[in-house]
């Protein structure tokens, strides 16, 4: 379970977060949904402990996040890999200093998603850069696991193999998974929970099958109306 | 299977699966996906079909056997029951979205007669 309470954060003038509070239930898969700008990056960073809060609390698992780096798989929006590493090195680094690492695992989602362990990073295309980041993140056992725009610039063929990748790796009950995305089209049925945030602000949060029954509207729908006042982003 | 988004998807596997039973093309012993199967095969939340299954089982529709998998458990009993539950379901939402439309219930039984015969007419001339 990770838990902001009350939680603010500026960078300089920007307010990045206004007094948020964020439920994300253990077990869950929860979409984090926002124009850019809207604060999802900030939460991610929280929560991996890189940033701090100005004001208020974030406990993951009961404790602060900075207790709790070896739990977090984090997969970044920027590349985070060298360009010059093959992936397999990529791998042999993250084994070495992620003890969560799970080799048989890792082997089975390079088949999955049709990666060669060859590939040099910064000689792939964007797609195949995208599935090697996500490869090294979910070859971690790792109970949390953060993806900051996982779907963002890669083509339709590719979102719905990732998207796969996620469904298959997943371990229901002991895994907690934060996706934060524009694309909502892509996770409508990925995610069992919401959090719509607007210039730091949380707008709405809640289980995502409750929204759907007692609103009678789609999370795209939902989506356009809880920030039809807000930017034009969305 | 492409699911509507508006609507509880863990509802929509639900019915899915009652709509095979009534068709019989489930039948009571038969084995069903296991909930990671489906959520793949379907490329749903494993948490939403997890519900599903749960749910299901609540309705006596399956039984997950440990070790085994899960399996159809309704038989020709319930899938009657099933059967005409959703028939009046499907019947309940068609004559109150025409009542809302302001037509007469005995103007709806008409223009439902009407429709029918002409269905039947096309699939006669279809045949021939």
């Amino acid at each position: 379970m990770i838990e902001f309470r009350q939680v603010s954060k500026r960078f300089g003038s920007v307010v990045a977060l206004d007094g948020v509070d964020i439920h994300f239930p253990q077990g869950s898969i929860c979409g984090l949904f926002g124009p850019n700008g809207a604060g999802k990056s900030t939460i991610m960073k929280l929560i991996t402990g890189i940033n701090y809060p100005d004001q208020g609390e974030v406990m993951v698992r009961g404790a602060a996040p900075k207790a709790q780096r070896q739990l977090v798989a984090y997969l970044p929006e920027v590349d985070h890999l060298y360009p010059w590493w093959k992936l397999a090195q990529a791998a042999r680094f993250m084994s070495a200093f992620y003890p969560d690492w799970d080799e048989s695992r890792y082997k089975g989602l390079l088949s999955f998603l049709q990666l060669d362990e060859q590939m040099v990073i910064g000689k792939i295309s964007k797609g195949q850069r995208a599935k090697a980041k996500l490869l090294l993140v979910l070859s971690r056992r790792a109970p949390y696991l953060l993806l900051d725009e996982p779907f963002s610039g890669i083509d339709l063929l590719t979102r719905e193999e990732i998207a796969n990748a996620l469904i298959e790796g997943y371990r229901e009950g002991e895994q907690t998974m934060i996706i934060s995305t524009h694309e909502i089209d892509e996770v409508e049925s990925l995610v069992d929970r919401v959090v719509f945030i607007e210039q730091g602000r949380i707008q709405l949060q809640d289980d995502a099958e409750q929204l759907r029954l007692k609103r009678n509207q789609s999370l795209v729908e939902i989506m356009k109306e809880v920030f039809r006042n807000g930017s034009q982003q969305v | 299977m492409k699911f509507d988004n508006s609507q509880p998807i863990y509802m929509q596997i639900i019915d899915e699966f009652k709509k095979g039973i009534i068709r019989a093309e489930l039948k009571a012993g038969d084995k069903i996906p296991s909930q990671r199967e489906y959520a793949q095969m379907v490329k749903v939340n494993p948490n939403t079909v997890q519900r599903a299954y749960r749910e299901m089982e609540n309705l006596g529709m399956v039984e997950t056997l440990r070790g085994q998998g899960t399996f159809v458990r309704a038989g020709e009993d319930k899938r009657q029951e099933m059967a005409q539950e959703m028939a009046n379901t499907i019947i309940e939402q068609f004559i109150s979205q025409m009542r809302s439309l302001g037509y007469e219930d005995r103007t709806i039984l008409a223009m439902l007669e009407k429709h029918l015969e002409d269905l039947e007419e096309d699939e006669e001339v279809d045949r021939v």
